[in-house]
């Protein structure tokens, strides 16, 4: 019970993470269809933007800052980058888009260095919140679900009860007619792209300093945000938090449940012995391949619902 | 179809790497390459090191470098891995450098013993020797041993014997935590077999190996082992796998204890945080704090240097015993012959610069050298990454108390 409860806690913290990152890739590629490798980039900018603002003026402007920095360099990014790539179809945007995460983890080591930075936990927030069994539930991974949860409410209501909302959506599926109503088509899309890479930010700001903020950390989130995209669906806000929340409690959880796949077949009255063929493959408890659980569903889902859990449209 | 593209995308930054990564230079320095991840999530611990050792090679050369030359530290980048390390030493023989020098990652050193060995064979006009700073798998000396290749850093058995020998006798239960590749492999042996021989009071209630740089959340695994009971983790995880695991168990607040290998370097420090205070030991060759402690200002000061010109700690200060031998070995072999270098370098005894004996092991070519044991903690003269807090020496294990047996049978090349 202590386990079960503890890891429940512990696997919707990072599925919130995850959450937080995948919403604005989902955002960007289910409208725009630009598959966003520089997504990734995008959150580690945000940890250590908020890292060098907190310095000066304190974590809670840097909460606000921070993202609004990271949305206005996708908004750049997609003004003088993204646009003129665009004519020249996907390959080229998704070249385009890789290059620059490169380019971008190589400007962070640059200007941050290689070894982690010391970003910390604001003091106000590092406080035990409530102690489960003798776990310490810090405060801050509280905020974490907090913020997340406010970001999810925020961004449903503004696609399906606002005015820009709705000519988002419009402009997805018919820009000609958006454009021909007299609204600005190429604006709505960089808003969309800016707005998707500032809540990157913002799951950097309030993610660095839960994990560690250094320039590999861009590199470890990126494609688990992209099975979290893909196994939700295109399209699905909703898809897309059911997914994060799935992938972070399966990682969780294989973590602690120390079973094989010897321990499944004894419950069919097989009994797995190193005598028996591909003896060692079942053998192999469930945390040591709990990293590639989402990979091996992202191959099941696009084989049996390529369109993901909730998607509207083809991957 | 994107992945294709992205595979020849990746093979044309590796070309581009590989015309960017030696340029020749003039034949009168002594080349080291230098081969470790510059990029990628390790890249962190190998610029950390390449930093260092510039700093102990310019002073090394300040004192004369060896015969009248300077040594010159080549880096090649390998990402972590073997193929990328066996194009830097394509590159370094070409070159005719006669050392190669790699730390991270015994999977890595084993495929270059193997290369080197063959090369070194077949091509005795541009030998080259292996010098090994921190590769630790305990068979590269034993099993996998090469008269090529000389170890610098004590292997995993060496720092099993001390991390058992260090534990308190209060602890009874401990979990075992490591990466799944040879190094953390061996690590999960050698410590099992110490505390079998040394410590039978001690369960071992806990044994996971993790996939190498893979976990960005290690609360679920603070979750298991505290539902263990253990009082002690041990682990010898490195880079962002010991950073993260530490800070998850601080954060969590549980009341455990940590015995690492790799605390002490590159990001750990501020990755266990004030809230570590106490908790965490690091098995070390040397920490900032073990030359005020035994009185050596002449070795404070150099270190002391260090740190006034980098922002990072100067954990890897031992690699001057290196850089010494290597010194040493050379003017007394009067040639940069890889064979004669080596041959003096077997059984070469050596005063590192705190003082302490040391000596190449003729048998296996490991390094016998001191040894410490760390404990994060306040009140320290040099603190560590600006955290307040740093490393003080709980523990000094000299050489002679380190030598373990050796399975090594090498074969040395015939001398005309």
């Amino acid at each position: 019970m202590e386990v079960f409860l503890v890891s429940l806690l512990n696997g919707l913290v990072y599925g919130m993470l995850l959450f937080m990152l995948a919403s604005g890739l989902t955002l960007i590629l289910s409208m725009m269809g630009v598959l966003n490798f520089a997504h990734a980039s995008a959150y580690m900018l945000g940890a250590y933007f908020a890292f060098t603002i907190s310095q000066h003026i304190g974590f809670w402007p840097a909460l606000v800052v921070a993202p609004l920095l990271c949305g206005a360099i996708g908004a750049a990014i997609e003004m003088y980058g993204l646009r003129r790539v665009h004519r020249n179809g996907h390959i080229a945007e998704l070249l385009f888009t890789f290059g620059l995460a490169l380019i971008i983890e190589k400007v962070v080591q640059m200007t941050w260095g290689l070894i982690p930075v010391p970003y910390r936990i604001p003091a106000g927030l590092d406080f035990p919140l409530f102690t489960v069994y003798g776990t310490y539930f810090p405060a801050y991974r509280a905020f974490m679900l907090l913020i997340s949860a406010l970001m999810f409410g925020a961004i449903w209501l503004g696609l399906t009860r606002t005015r820009i909302g709705l000519v988002i959506q419009a402009a997805l599926h018919h820009p000609e007619m958006v454009g021909a109503l007299g609204h600005n088509v190429p604006r709505v899309f960089t808003t969309v792209f800016a707005a998707g890479t500032a809540l990157a930010g913002l799951a950097g700001v309030i993610g660095g300093n839960y994990q560690v903020t250094e320039p590999a950390m861009a590199f470890t989130m990126g494609p688990i945000v992209f099975v979290v995209v893909v196994f939700g669906g295109l399209g699905s806000l909703t898809g897309c938090f059911i997914a994060s929340l799935l992938m972070g409690l399966i990682q969780t959880f294989a973590v602690v449940l120390d079973y094989s796949m010897a321990d499944l077949l004894r419950w069919f009255g097989l009994t797995v012995t190193s005598a028996t063929p591909f003896h060692e493959v079942l053998m192999v408890p469930l945390p040591r391949i709990g990293a590639l659980l989402p990979y091996v569903l992202l191959v099941l889902i696009l084989v049996f619902k390529p369109r993901g859990l909730m998607g509207t449209r083809d991957t | 179809m994107a992945m294709r593209i992205l595979a020849r995308v990746a093979g044309v930054v590796l070309l581009a790497c590989m015309a960017l990564a030696g340029p020749a230079t003039a034949q009168d320095t002594i080349k080291i390459a230098y081969t470790d991840p510059l990029s990628g999530p390790f890249a962190q611990v190998g610029d950390a090191n390449l930093k260092q050792m510039q700093y102990i090679l310019d002073y090394i050369n300040s004192k004369g470098g060896a015969l009248g030359k300077k040594f010159e530290l080549v880096p090649f980048d390998n990402k972590s891995q073997p193929s990328d390390a066996l194009i830097a030493l394509k590159s370094a023989t070409d070159q005719n450098m006669p050392f190669i020098l790699q730390c991270s990652g015994s999977n890595i050193a084993a495929a270059l013993i193997e290369a080197v060995d063959k090369h070194n064979s077949r091509n005795p006009e541009s030998r080259i020797i292996y010098v090994n700073c921190g590769a630790v798998a305990t068979e590269l000396t034993n099993e996998k041993c090469s008269f090529w290749h000389f170890r610098f850093d004590a292997h995993v058995a060496m720092k099993a014997e001390v991390m058992a020998r260090a534990l308190p006798k209060d602890v009874t239960k401990v979990y075992l935590l490591n990466q799944d590749y040879l190094f953390g492999q061996s690590v999960q042996r050698d410590v099992k077999a110490f505390l079998a021989k040394l410590r039978p009071d001690v369960q071992v209630v806990g044994d996971e190996l993790i996939p190498l740089g893979k976990i960005k959340d290690f609360a679920p695994y603070i979750t298991k082992i505290k539902a263990s009971g253990a009082q002690v983790l041990i682990t010898g995880n490195w880079g962002p796998d010991m950073n993260l695991l530490i800070k998850a168990g601080i954060d969590a607040g549980i009341d455990l204890r940590y015995y690492t290998l790799y605390a002490h370097i590159a990001g750990g420090a501020v990755a266990i945080g004030p809230g570590g205070d106490g908790k965490v030991r690091s098995v070390m060759s040397f920490n900032e704090n073990v030359a005020p402690e035994i009185g050596n200002a002449e070795a404070e000061a150099w270190t002391k240097a260090f740190r006034d010109k980098y922002p990072f700690d100067f954990y890897a200060a031992g690699f001057r015993t290196i850089f010494e031998y290597l010194q040493e070995a050379t003017n007394k072999a009067g040639s940069v012959d890889p064979v004669k270098i080596a041959f003096a370098l077997e059984g070469l005894k050596h005063k590192d610069f705190l003082g302490y004996d040391t000596v190449m092991r003729k048998d296996d070519h490991q390094l016998i050298s001191e040894y410490f044991v760390g404990t994060f903690k306040k009140g320290v003269k040099y603190d560590s990454e600006k955290t307040g807090l740093g490393w003080g020496t709980e523990a000094t294990i000299l050489a002679k108390d380190l030598e373990q047996p050796t399975s090594c049978k090498m074969t040395r090349p015939t001398v005309n």
